[in-house]
């Protein structure tokens, strides 16, 4: 290849697109780094404070789609403190100054201002996509920026953010020029639209093929704008409470039966029931399908839609669904490949209905291609995860989080070792698990074993000793991210192998037998780790006892030192 | 099969401590306020016992409120403390809590809420009734509390969920038990009801959130868009007449069985009027009263397909819907009616 001028080389490059191949094609010499560098236009930075934004940019100058992840996973679940971090307002003033002409910003988990968003607007004048996936400090004012700035947008999706709604009119600040939309979700806003606004910023997006609205746009606008945009292929419901003697009613009735280009259905955070057989006729053409924000569809209700859905690749239903739902899902659904089932009622407040060892198995025996699985259940046995391994070893990621964190396995009362052995001994190409239940080290020598190409692993509540931890950073060779919350794994299994945390992501470590002294032999000991411990509540001396118990633990490697915005309860040691 | 129970109502609120202490235990015992879980048990005589200020929604067990019944206990669940002896003729509550029963643990038939229990024979007055062990762990908001001397992860907690993360207590934890986790996460800083758990179940908040609003939403929903009033027709077992109710005028199931209990607290009376001071007893004390000791009444409908359900296992929206009418049986004819294992409380607010 060295023969060919770098313009080939480049040329042959442009068609490798996955991150994971261009970091392999920088590593094999000094000509095809250079060449690589050059022409790499979308960059992935999976922990923001790995590196900064001067040495990113200065790597890829020409870079012109940028994803950053912020905190630790965990953090969805209220386990890392408000302020930790994870600011993008940096990253952008550095895009900024640098003048790169960014298309394309995608945000997971990180602190948006509005300030942000309106840089973002102002700054780039070719920006035509803005992603956020579960981030927050950000308000409508800072949409209202995007869209009055960006006048060649075309993506704006906005996925369970936490945006604050100051119910202003965001939506009509799209200028009337702005015609390029391709998908619009705001479907996480809480808050009310402006609803002529978002019916004439439909009507002149002729490309617009995705639209995900909240819950405030009622069914009159469903239903005009699906009379102004045929093209639509994915669509989030609103509401659909509407009078099922209502003219609207019997013209959505009627749109509905014609509409065969619909191929992805959401939303419906209100419904009236009596009115659910208007989408009837959607189902049989749907690819993917979320009602898991849809409480409003019972069990019944849901055994009827499913059975019509015979191409469904992509399910994300509540678990009001039950076993039984889960049968019929696994008779009608046979192109199925991911399962999301989410409790209707973490709390435990009242709903009875859950999802059982009985639904997974019935699940993995009818739907053949199933590879993504997210799983809340009451109960689960070994028995059916060995049955699962079986029918389905093509999982790639796996994660099964029973309601009762330590229960055993409901038959026999034994640990779920043996099940979760089965996955992934089946499962060669698990690349993300998270398992829970009442476990023994067993599983993790299970796992330290077979799973390896195991690149994420989440466990809490696990029980067993340091053994079961050093299964696991001894085994799995590409593991990246590793999360324990409430095990008992102490300094001994912290500081066994402490090269592995760099040739990994991050670690996180939240209530386990970690004390300050084993965190500060780790900080010494790897200089290019930074070893965060998370003081919430105020517990720790930062110079006193090493025998203090460190209750969060936040590893990762970077090659920036030491953030510089860390709040004083997070110290870097 | 169910999610983790901790079977505490709103409004309990106790710090946990040890047991050894069960002077302090005592103490703090009165200050509890225990609130009926299952609305249907407080409905039919679920001796619940109630702090002061408690919305006493229920009647009150029995005149002897057995504060040794609501003592702080750690043992495994179901199990009764030698000293307890279970003496259900004195109303004593059973305390077999409400812990969601693990199949594993059948033989606890006290750990079983609701239907099954109140099928006891025994006439226990029902399983239900978590006074006691109503820990109600007051997270610190985010708080990463460590189990502190965690010889098993997880919470095991025989007796008394004894929460993680509770202030001050230890973490009993007893190794024999499968767990009896009562492990739910809760949004940061919000008083549990329940010892929870932060974090868990690990769903983002904001779809926590976004079902909750959800939920209430349905409700306005359904007003706004509604036909306006919801009649049903309730039906009691051996009561002359029937008596109809709008279901629109209740949020959750606790108002509506402490509606309707008011309604046909006329034939209970009837019945036991002998039965030591039962009725309301407005001592500003609402004290759940067991008024039907050793009977037992439950709430059932019928739905839209022309099934009688028991009341309380869908939400109360999707309850709304297909609910067509009401009607309280005696316990002993209840028996086929698919008796969910867990009874939870309903406690939508």
């Amino acid at each position: 290849m060295n023969y060919f001028p770098d313009e080939v080389i480049e040329h042959v490059f442009h068609f490798v697109n996955s991150n994971k191949d261009r970091n392999s094609i920088s590593l094999v010499c000094k000509l095809w780094y250079r060449i690589e560098r050059f022409s790499r236009s979308r960059v992935l930075v999976g922990n923001c404070y790995a590196i900064t934004p001067e040495r990113v940019i200065a790597r890829f100058p020409c870079l012109k789609s940028l994803f950053l992840k912020g905190k630790p996973h965990f953090a969805d679940f209220n386990l890392v403190p408000q302020d930790w971090g994870g600011y993008v307002y940096p990253w952008i003033k550095c895009l900024e100054k640098n003048r790169t002409n960014l298309e394309e910003l995608r945000l997971k988990r990180m602190i948006v201002t509005d300030d942000s968003l309106e840089l973002v607007a102002k700054s780039f004048s070719n920006f035509k996509s803005l992603v956020l996936v579960s981030c927050e400090g950000f308000t409508t004012d800072g949409l209202a920026a995007i869209a009055a700035n960006c006048r060649f947008l075309r993506e704006l999706d906005l996925q369970e953010n936490e945006i604050e709604d100051h119910r202003g009119q965001w939506l009509n600040c799209f200028s009337e020029s702005c015609t390029s939309l391709v998908a619009l979700n705001f479907a996480c806003l809480k808050g009310d639209i402006n609803l002529a606004a978002l019916e004439r910023l439909v009507a002149r997006s002729p490309n617009l093929k995705s639209l995900r609205l909240n819950r405030s746009v009622p069914v009159e606008t469903l239903h005009r704008i699906l009379v102004q945009a045929p093209q639509l292929v994915d669509i989030g419901v609103g509401s659909f409470v509407c009078d099922p003697e209502s003219e609207t009613f019997l013209k959505l009735t009627a749109l509905l039966q014609k509409r065969h280009s619909i191929r992805s259905l959401s939303g419906f955070f209100e419904m009236t029931l009596y009115c659910a057989p208007a989408i009837y006729p959607l189902f049989s053409n749907l690819i993917s399908l979320n009602l898991s924000y849809a409480p409003a569809f019972p069990g019944k209700e849901l055994i009827k839609i499913l059975q019509l859905c015979g191409k469904l690749q992509k399910l994300w239903v509540l678990d009001c669904i039950g076993d039984k739902g889960l049968e019929i899902v696994a008779y009608s659904c046979k192109e199925l490949q991911e399962l999301r089932v989410f409790p209707s009622d973490p709390d435990g407040d009242g709903n009875a209905t859950f999802v059982t060892e009985e639904g997974l198995v019935a699940i993995s025996s009818g739907c053949p291609k199933l590879n993504s699985l997210l799983y809340f259940c009451a109960q689960m046995t070994n028995a059916a995860l060995i049955t699962v391994a079986r029918n389905c070893p093509n999982f790639i990621r796996f994660r099964l989080c029973i309601l009762d964190p330590t229960k055993p396995d409901a038959a026999t009362l034994q640990p779920l070792d043996e099940g979760f052995g089965a996955i992934v001994q089946a499962c060669k190409g698990l690349r993300r698990l998270s398992i829970s239940g009442h476990l023994t080290d067993q599983v993790f020598q299970y796992i330290g074993m077979h799973a390896k190409n195991l690149e994420m692993l989440s466990v809490a509540f696990a029980g067993g000793s340091d053994k079961g931890m050093l299964h696991v950073l001894n085994g799995c060779e590409k593991l990246n991210k590793l999360e324990i919350r409430d095990c008992p794994y102490g300094d001994g299994a912290l500081l066994n192998n402490v090269r592995k945390y760099e040739t990994m992501r991050s670690l996180w470590m939240s209530s386990c037998n970690i004390s300050m002294g084993g965190c500060r032999m780790l900080a010494k000991s790897m200089p290019r780790l930074n070893v965060e411990v998370i003081n919430e509540n105020g517990d720790l001396n930062r110079d006193g006892d090493d025998d203090q118990l460190v209750d969060k633990l936040f590893v990762y490697r970077t090659l920036a030192g030491p953030r510089t915005d860390a709040p004083d309860f997070v110290w870097t040691l | 099969m169910t999610p983790p129970l901790l079977g505490v109502g709103e409004e309990c609120q106790s710090n946990v401590t040890l047991p050894s202490s069960s002077a302090s235990l005592k103490a703090s015992s009165k200050n509890l306020e225990l609130h009926e879980r299952n609305y249907m048990m407080g409905l039919f005589g679920c001796p619940t016992i109630k702090g002061p200020a408690a919305a006493g929604v229920f009647g009150d067990c029995k005149s002897n409120l057995n504060l040794k019944a609501t003592e702080l206990r750690l043992g495994l669940p179901g199990s009764q403390s030698p000293d307890r002896g279970v003496d259900l003729s004195s109303g004593e509550p059973d305390e077999k809590l409400l812990f969601p029963l693990h199949p594993s643990n059948n033989s606890h038939s006290g750990n079983k809420r609701g239907f099954a229990d109140a099928m006891n024979t025994n006439g226990a007055s029902e399983g239900k009734f978590m006074a006691n062990s109503d820990v109600k762990a007051m997270l610190s908001p985010r708080s990463g509390t460590n189990i502190g001397q965690k010889s098993q992860p997880g919470l095991e907690s025989a007796g008394p969920k004894a929460p993680r993360g509770v202030e001050g207590a230890t973490l009993q934890v007893t190794q024999e038990q499968p767990s009896s986790g009562i492990k739910e996460s809760r949004a940061a800083g919000t008083p549990a009801p329940k010892a929870q758990v932060v974090g868990w179940p690990p769903i983002r908040s904001y779809r926590k959130n976004s079902l909750a609003a959800t939920s209430k939403n349905v409700e306005e929903v359904d007003g706004k868009a509604g036909a306006g009033a919801v009649f049903l027709k309730v039906s009691m077992d051996g009561a002359p007449y029937l008596r109809k109710v709008d279901l629109r005028n209740y949020s959750a199931y606790q108002e509506l069985s402490s509606s309707l209990e008011k309604m046909f607290s006329c034939f209970i009376i009837g019945q036991y009027g002998t039965n030591g001071a039962r009725g309301k007893e407005k001592q500003g004390d609402n004290m759940p009263k067991d008024a039907m000791d050793g009977t037992d009444y439950v709430l059932t409908y019928e739905d839209k397909d022309g099934d009688w359900m028991l009341v309380g296992d869908v939400p109360w929206e999707m309850f709304l819907d297909t609910c067509r009418k009401l009607r309280i049986m005696k316990g002993s004819d209840a028996i086929g009616l698919a008796p969910r294992a867990t009874d939870k409380c309903k406690s939508k607010n």
